[in-house]
């Protein structure tokens, strides 16, 4: 199934679509407002941007290093070079220690891997103890942004999920009142967990520790009472120094919500007394990423979801209609890496606006990479046959002013002759579904210029 | 000065005035361009589609076409924008490079190059400004929402010199209006959406004339304003600034 099919599905409901546009139109509103206000906002991408390039070009060093440091701060380092080992490692962990309860803070990499249902698959319990992540862990849907994964539902639908999991009122909506059903639920979850699960937003290669940015706390809760904390971090979440991360936390907050800071950022660098603190380090495709010039500075993207906020095609298609861990603009770049043929229609979910480009705090050519994978996708025969060969077609047309001039005049003459119903045809011309074509004029400019136009 | 006009594909065949405008208002202004007739597209649609290695020949024709001449204006940014940064495909010789530096939006040139700021004449209407990504964003003609606060760029000027014309605050200035190339036909349903919102936030704020620097964004708003029978009325800016008067 293609995106602009699911997107076709989801903008249906024209109230639910102004709803959304509107709710992260609002979120962008609020991501402007706080970069407006820091006038050195620009150099700061800049220079975000040039320290996750001089990392990924030394990723390899900086790795080892931040792996020698951690080992020497007494955390137990493991390394997965795919999902499924990844998958594996955290289960053996959990295992090990006779686990079955475990909270997990948001981390979209074990969305990525899709460790929920390899753990529950295995007897374990996990949790989920972001409050829009908890949502959609009990609708068993995806998330569906990358900050905001809940943001497709309103409250009403919250409110029926919790009714039907939590036993809330049926048909209370008040968010104040949920909140509290999800506090209270969760609350006895933490207290029961023997392992907290997290992702990481920044590794510190100098120091060996990990910094994890959340609004809710929930994170650090989880680690603070379990005995044992597994990090889950990809390999491209380094950067070299302590000093570096300020640049990187004054980008973030702001530019995913509009926040001068996230609530809380913690950093974890060794074990507490009597614990255990393990990271697993995930490849999972990133270094086929890295060796794809044209397509390394993806690795860049330190997950705000700016780029969805402000793109016009993800605000009314919904992040569903990408169906990839990682929608909206990013996602776009990101998945053809994974899978070219499940995801080939998704470079092409873009009017290359180039706005993602723009609010991207790490400066990636997110537009730029759409054209190119686009190239990419047309070279491996991955896009509709049809659409190649009516290109093609157009291509000889074009390269001739002679089949141009003729072949214009036939179109315009067959736009005004033929009839309303056919040259309008919902079924035949998807442009006329919603909008009139151009009234054909008698004369092109070509032949205007001809005959009276030569100054 | 040797200038050429360049006009996109589809203006040639559906908006003739779009080209005479522009032909007229650099005459206006002591340019005497030329149109040379072998002229036919930039290749665009090809390449935003995937398929770069088939515009190639249309590039080439493209270079051959303009090479000998100091300036190529076209009243498209999208079109410029292609030239100047999809052209890298080409074995950059002295003529591709040539061509794609002297590749001028109209307003660019009459601002940049002929350096014109303002323009004599009155267009007394409630004008809504559409900015065109590709003129916008990719060619920096006008302030982004990204980045500043500060709704400014040589359009909104020039077209703010005009007597007693009225420009409409937009809630949403710079969001794109989802024309896309063929984005318009293989995501029929967002991009129809975004084009009514679009349209919608203009109605709302009370344009009667929506303009905008690329007749392609025009074309998919037109569409939709045809569509619904909304009074407003749709013009390439050139032909406001060529003192076009309002049906």
């Amino acid at each position: 199934m293609t995106h602009a099919l699911r997107a076709s599905t989801f903008v249906a409901d024209a109230e639910r679509t102004s709803w959304h546009d509107e709710t992260l139109w609002f979120v962008r509103q609020k991501r402007d407002k706080a970069v407006y206000a820091v006038p050195e906002f620009q150099e700061l991408r800049e220079l975000a941007s040039q320290i996750k390039e001089h990392t990924l070009s030394r990723l390899d060093e900086y790795l080892m290093q931040f792996e020698a440091k951690a080992q020497r701060n007494g955390v137990q380092v493991h390394w997965a070079a795919n999902a499924q080992e990844h998958n594996d490692i955290v289960l053996d962990i959990i295992r090990r220690h006779g686990a079955t309860r475990v909270v997990k803070s948001k981390s979209m990499l074990t969305e990525e891997c899709h460790l929920n249902p390899h753990l529950t698959g295995h007897g374990i319990e996990v949790i989920d103890t972001d409050l829009g992540e908890r949502i959609i862990q009990l609708r068993e849907e995806a998330p569906s942004h990358l900050v905001l994964p809940a943001i497709h539902l309103k409250k009403e639908d919250v409110s029926d999920t919790f009714h039907l999991h939590l036993g809330t009122e049926k048909g209370n909506h008040d968010p104040q009142q949920l909140t509290e059903a999800a506090r209270q639920h969760l609350r006895a979850k933490f207290l029961a967990a023997e392992v907290a699960i997290s992702g990481v937003n920044f590794a510190v290669a100098e120091t060996g520790g990990v910094v994890i940015c959340t609004n809710e706390g929930n994170a650090d809760l989880g680690v603070n009472l379990a005995r044992v904390h597994i990090a889950c971090m990809g390999l491209e979440k380094l950067v070299p120094r302590l000093t570096d991360l300020g640049v990187f936390t004054r980008l973030l907050a702001r530019s995913a919500t509009g926040q001068p800071v996230t609530t809380y950022t913690s950093h974890y660098t060794k074990p507490a007394a009597g614990k255990e603190l393990h990271l697993v380090i995930v490849d999972n495709g990133r270094t086929q990423q890295l060796g794809r010039p044209d397509f390394r500075a993806s690795l860049k993207c330190i997950r705000c979801g700016a780029c969805m906020n402000t793109c016009p095609v993800y605000r009314r298609s919904g992040g569903h209609s990408y169906d990839f861990t990682v929608p909206g603009p990013i996602g776009a770049i990101l998945s053809p890496n994974i899978d070219l043929k499940k995801h080939s229609s998704l470079p092409f979910a873009s009017t290359l606006c180039g706005s993602c480009t723009d609010v991207c705090p790490v400066k990636i050519d997110i537009h730029t990479q759409l054209y190119k994978w686009r190239q990419v996708l047309a070279e491996a025969g991955e896009i509709p046959a049809a659409k190649k060969w009516s290109l093609q077609f157009m291509g000889r047309l074009l390269a001739s002013p002679t089949a141009f001039g003729i072949g214009g005049r036939v179109a315009r003459t067959g736009l005004r002759l033929l009839p309303y119903r056919l040259t309008h045809s919902k079924t035949f011309n998807a442009w006329a579904v919603a909008r009139e074509l151009p009234e054909p004029p008698k004369q092109s400019f070509r032949e205007w210029y001809r005959e009276t136009g030569k100054v | 000065m040797r200038v050429a006009l360049f006009i996109p594909c589809y203006v040639d065949q559906f908006y003739p005035q779009v080209g005479i405008a522009s032909l007229q208002l650099l005459q206006k202004l002591g340019v005497t361009a030329h149109f040379p007739a072998q002229q036919t597209c930039c290749g665009q649609p090809l390449a935003n589609s995937g398929c770069e290695r088939d515009a190639l020949p249309i590039y080439r024709h493209f270079v051959a076409t303009f090479q000998c001449y100091d300036y190529i204006v076209a009243p498209s940014g999208s079109c410029v924008y292609h030239v100047r940064k999809h052209f890298d495909k080409l074995e950059q010789t002295p003529e591709v490079q040539k061509v794609r530096a002297a590749t001028y939006d109209l307003i660019d040139f009459i601002t940049q190059v002929l350096g014109v700021t303002e323009l004599p004449g009155a267009f007394p209407h409630k004008v809504g400004l559409h900015l065109s990504c590709h003129g916008q964003r990719g060619l920096h003609q006008a302030n982004e929402s990204e980045l500043t606060p500060v709704r400014d760029g040589q359009l909104r000027r020039l077209l703010s010199s005009l007597d007693g014309i009225e420009l409409t605050e937009l809630d949403r200035n710079d969001e794109c209006c989802g024309f896309g190339g063929t984005f318009c036909v293989s995501e029929e349903a967002i991009s129809a959406r975004m084009g009514q919102d679009r349209v919608q936030d203009h109605l709302r704020n009370g344009t009667t004339v929506l303009t905008g620097g690329d007749m392609s964004c025009l074309m998919h708003l037109q569409g939709i304003v045809r569509r619904r029978q909304l009074p407003m009325q749709v013009l390439h800016a050139v032909e406001i600034l060529n003192g076009e008067m309002v049906k």
